[in-house]
């Protein structure tokens, strides 16, 4: 208890004298940053979850060809959960002599469960109900081809319906090939009266779920068990393997922005740790000479930074929580979406990483006191103890190390970001201990006050290149924030141009090839790429007949039983990567290109050889490349492509995409007239999500950017505090030895500015390879490094560090050199 | 306290250097002891190991019937807390803690329970009751000087090491400082190992041994 108390007496009086103030000031800056990032990036990507679950209507999503078992109602009842099914199905629709195919979807009372529909029944509105019987919502490209409008009645079946709205905004649209043609809705109890009900007709079922994110999570491993062979289950990320995409790659950026606060925080607080440890050296050694032992020692301060942690901990919380509020409310557009509250986990993971933080970078320099010979009473000369270099830099790098895995929710971005940063820390100290030492030797070609300021700086040789690691990782992280930042985030932004196609077309036929050219020249859009496709069913692996049963995977068995969209063509398309084996120079060797992702699932590997089913006979052919696919292109992309001469021959059908600028939205309603057979699929929503989702993790990004600069400001004042006891009494002595202060301020500028200058020139080369990595590892586009970082970084160096610096150390020259000696 | 053969080397470059060599003596309890020297001859070394500061490269140091180099450095620390007190040049107070807080430093970290009214009395004895909660360094030297003999003599130590206590100080405020270190040594019975330069102070204690060189000369 009188340990304890004495440790409270210590701390609050080590805090009026200012000895706390960087130690809490870089705990409360890492805790606050992460914190305001984990709730920030919470908010977004419960924002991003809940809009893409907006485009499945629900958390969980089975569709089928058949009516469900009654079971899995039942299952979700009992969870808690909210069911909701919808039939779907092909069917023409008549307005006078008119008559279209569209697409009916029959629904129950409560759909969607997840996001709105928006419909224009002379208002536009959020829609709080589904459609009154008797009535239909239909979209506009239905009203625009009939030349109707809301209120206008069509038939489907037996039965007539009002039109009571149009559908402006929808949801539950899949980008499969189902929805080509205009929608209707209509309200499930009238499904019956219009007897399209029939045996054999195709409907296609979806039974919607949502709730509670864990019951959801249970049910869904529950019934991934009961689905037969024709039921899928998808949740939003299955669903949509392009919104997948932008929000795992989402969720790593902001990870990696919310580390590098961190990684800031911790190199302020080793600062700090160094600068209290060397402080406390004298007291410690005085209270080992009165009889306090190792274990009182260390409980003394331990107590302290166990409290210092709490509060800064609590300060951060608050900090982060206030920071991430006033950053929301300062980006309009996300003030609009009106994101919704973040969660309590991001507070409590922030905390967790605050102590760790602690732990990693403050506990082991705690330990050195606690080896403090007490012979220093009497020979201060001794310097500090050893506390196991190597367990220091190893407990630190290993938080670090469990940090970054937690944080970048990636192991390969994690482990690759941390080797990254090690190596750096390593080849950096280093290089700064190398060329301090190479300006000092070669001192004579400076003048007098450089001379000195190199030999200082050698003198110091450890903490000086300490300080260069410090800064060269605030730097860096400052450089790539800025920077990198902007030129990745235009380059990943540039992945989806204005002009990404936003239209599919689907089954042209081999004789409409031409006419869909002469189309398309006329409508003055530029001439589609036009693919074959063949479909056909996997049926054997390397001569080893497969089937669903094969896999256990539900994925895997979907997968090899159904028909696969097979084409040929002799160029790879330019859109896909070659990850394995190497493409086809020459037709004719019967040879397949697999998609990396189908290949893992499928088990399939290069060199294997494949057998496909095509309409009842079959080919076989060898693996010879593996490709990786951006599905976030938005471009025609297949599973498997052959060599022309093993398809050539078998029925195909072509498809395309292209773009469609709003104000020819008329052309594609034209295509569709002029070829009735040609599926039109409209993927404009899916781009204007994924666009949205990298405009809101840009601006996060911007907005995380104020908190590394303010924790890089930390490592600044922490690196330059580091010093400033050693300074001091250099200064003393030099002033006692006549150097006026005009002297001393420009030996102490000489120093920062070789200090910034160095510093600078490793965060440039830092943030080079950090921007270089998270190109290629991270956002998958390739790097154009921007040369003007050197220079920012060399120039903006000096001139920050020049300046903190001159702020730091201007009393100092002034302060009376014998009062400083009679001090230390 | 008894001294066998201590010596205590330590390397210089590549080759040994021999600070102290071979010191033997012994001190019965409430004697005192002057350790006289020239700078460097090993006065400060000698009094480290005599306090289990340092350990010596031979040699035994036995304190109150304990072997000091049996112990380890926990247990040398246990056996100060019990038995030593402490006086040095610079002093030696926690700049964080008050004048009172210093004192009470020894008997907090040995747990006991009165740290507070016994501080404030040793205070008292050393005549600084009224700045009892000034910081170090509002205070003036020798008054620091008469904090640190307040805390030396809180624990009413068996034995008390001073190394060079007048040192920092001018002559009149030495000489009252050792004039209330020689009465608390006189009131308490404490046995006095002292180191000094001060010839006069030397000769007031019982006995001097005189080094040079690492060696006893006298």
């Amino acid at each position: 208890m009188n340990l304890l108390r004495l440790s409270l007496n210590l701390l609050r009086r080590d805090w009026r004298a200012g000895e706390w103030r960087v130690l809490l000031l870089a705990l409360v800056l890492a805790v606050g940053s992460l914190a305001t990032v984990g709730l920030f990036a919470d908010r977004v990507r419960q924002a991003l979850q809940q809009q893409a679950q907006s485009l499945i209507g629900a958390d969980l999503r089975i569709t089928s060809t058949r009516p469900f078992s009654p079971d899995y109602r039942r299952s979700a009842g009992a969870r808690g959960l909210q069911v909701v099914q919808s039939r779907t199905f092909p069917s023409m629709v008549a307005h006078g002599e008119q008559v279209l195919l569209g697409e009916m979807q029959a629904v129950e009372a409560g759909y969607p469960l997840r996001g709105k529909i928006e419909i224009d029944d002379g208002v536009m509105h959020v829609a709080q109900t589904i459609p009154a019987r008797g009535t239909v919502w239909v979209d506009e490209r239905l009203l625009r081809r009939f030349g109707m409008s809301v209120g206008g009645e069509v038939g489907i079946g037996a039965q007539r319906f009002k039109v009571a709205a149009r559908i402006v905004k929808d949801i539950d649209q899949s980008i499969g090939f189902a929805s080509f043609a205009p929608r209707v809705l209509l309200n499930d109890a009238d499904l019956a009266s219009t007897g399209l009900l029939q045996e054999g007709s195709r409907i296609s079922y979806r039974l919607m779920i949502a709730g509670d994110a864990l019951q959801v999570k249970v049910l869904r491993a529950e019934l991934e068990k009961k689905l037969s062979g024709n039921e899928k289950m998808e949740d939003v990320r299955d669903a949509r393997p392009e919104i997948r995409t932008a929000l795992e790659r989402a969720e790593h950026f902001l990870g990696l922005a919310a580390l590098t606060a961190a990684i800031l925080a911790g190199a302020a607080m080793a600062l700090a740790a160094r600068r209290f440890v060397l402080r406390h050296l004298d007291g410690c050694a005085v209270m080992r000479c009165l009889g306090a032992q190792q274990r009182q020692v260390l409980w003394l301060f331990l107590y302290q930074f166990i409290l210092l942690g709490v509060v800064a901990v609590l300060l951060g919380g608050v900090l982060g929580y206030a920071t991430q509020a006033l950053l929301v409310e300062s980006i309009a557009s996300m003030r609009e979406a009106s994101l919704p509250q973040p969660g309590l986990l991001p507070l409590l993971k922030a905390a967790a990483s605050g102590f760790a933080l602690l732990l990693g970078f403050t506990f082991l320099p705690l330990l050195q006191l606690r080896k403090v010979s007490p012979l220093r009473v009497l020979r201060r000369e001794l310097g500090m103890p050893e506390a196991g270099g190597w367990l220091i830099y190893g407990l630190a790098v290993g938080v670090l190390a469990l940090l970054f895995l937690w944080h970048a929710g990636s192991l390969k971005l994690g482990l690759a970001v941390l080797g990254g940063l090690l190596a750096g820390l390593l080849v950096f100290g280093w290089l700064a201990w190398l060329l301090l030492h190479g300006l000092a030797r070669n001192g004579f070609l400076f003048q007098s006050q450089w001379r000195h300021a190199f030999n200082n700086l050698v003198r110091h040789g450890r903490s000086a290149a300490v300080q260069v690691v410090a800064l060269s990782l605030g730097g860096m992280a400052l450089l790539a924030l800025t920077l990198v930042r902007a030129d990745l985030l235009e380059a990943w932004q540039g992945k989806l141009p204005a002009d990404t196609p936003n239209r599919f077309v689907v089954n042209i036929q081999p004789d409409q090839i031409q006419p869909v050219r002469n189309f398309f020249a006329r409508q003055s859009l530029p001439s589609p790429e036009l693919q074959p496709m063949v479909r056909g069913r996997l049926v054997a692996i390397n001569d080893r007949a497969i089937n669903g049963d094969s896999y256990p995977d539900p994925r895997a068995r979907g997968l090899v039983e159904r028909e696969f969209n097979l084409s040929y063509m002799e160029q790879m398309p330019v859109w896909n990567e070659l990850v394995a084996g190497r493409w086809w120079t020459e037709a004719g060797r019967g040879e397949l290109s697999v998609e990396e992702g189908i290949a893992r699932t499928l088990g399939i590997h290069l060199g294997d050889t494949l057998t496909y089913d095509v309409a009842g006979s079959r080919f076989k052919a060898r693996v010879t490349s593996l490709r990786k696919v951006q599905w976030d292109s938005m471009r025609v992309n297949f599973f498997v492509i052959a060599t022309p001469e093993l398809l050539r021959d078998f029925p195909a059908s072509y498809l395309c995409s292209f773009y469609l600028a709003s104000d020819k939205v008329r052309a594609g309603d034209e295509l569709s007239l002029a070829f009735p057979n040609i599926l039109l699929i409209d993927t404009g929503a899916v781009i204007a999500q994924v666009r949205n989702i990298m405009d809101q993790i840009a601006q996060a990004v911007s907005a995380v950017f104020l908190f590394t600069l303010l924790t890089g400001v930390a490592v600044l004042y922490a690196a330059l505090l580091a010093t400033q006891d050693e300074r001091s009494h250099e200064a003393a002595i030099l002033r006692t030895l006549g150097a006026d202060s005009r002297y001393l301020r420009r030996l102490h500028l000489s120093e920062f500015a070789v200090l910034g200058g160095l510093s600078g020139l490793f965060a440039a080369a830092g943030a080079v390879l950090l921007g270089w990595v998270l190109a290629v590892f991270v956002l998958e586009i390739p790097y154009r490094m921007n040369f003007s970082i050197w220079f920012v970084g060399v120039l903006g160096g000096m001139v920050v560090v020049m300046l903190a610096g001159w702020l730091a150390t201007r009393q100092l020259v002034l302060r009376s050199p014998l009062r400083i000696l009679a001090a230390d | 306290m008894q001294a066998a053969g201590l010596t205590k080397q330590v390397l210089s470059g590549d080759s040994p250097l021999t600070i102290l060599r071979d010191v033997s003596f012994a001190v019965e309890a409430g004697e005192s002891l002057a350790i006289v020297g020239a700078s460097g001859s090993g006065k400060s070394t000698l009094l480290g190991l005599l306090a289990g500061l340092d350990v010596p490269s031979s040699g035994s140091v036995s304190l109150n019937g304990a072997d000091l180099f049996k112990l380890d450095e926990d247990g040398r620390a246990r056996l100060r807390g019990e038995l030593a007190g402490f006086v040095f040049q610079s002093f030696q107070l926690l700049p964080a803690l008050n004048a009172l807080e210093n004192v009470m430093l020894p008997l907090e970290l040995a747990g006991a329970k009165d740290a507070r009214q016994r501080a404030e009395l040793s205070l008292q004895q050393v005549g600084l009751g009224a700045r009892a909660h000034h910081l170090p360094k509002h205070l003036s030297g020798g008054e620091q000087q008469r904090v640190a003999l307040a805390r030396a003599f809180v624990t009413q130590p068996k034995i008390l090491f001073a190394d060079e206590p007048t040192g920092n100080l001018d002559a009149a405020t030495g000489a009252q400082v050792i004039e209330l270190m020689l009465e608390l040594n006189r009131a308490q019975g404490t046995t006095l190992i002292l180191v000094t330069h001060d010839e006069n102070l030397a000769r007031r204690c019982g006995k001097q041994l005189r080094l040079a060189a690492g060696q006893v000369v006298q």
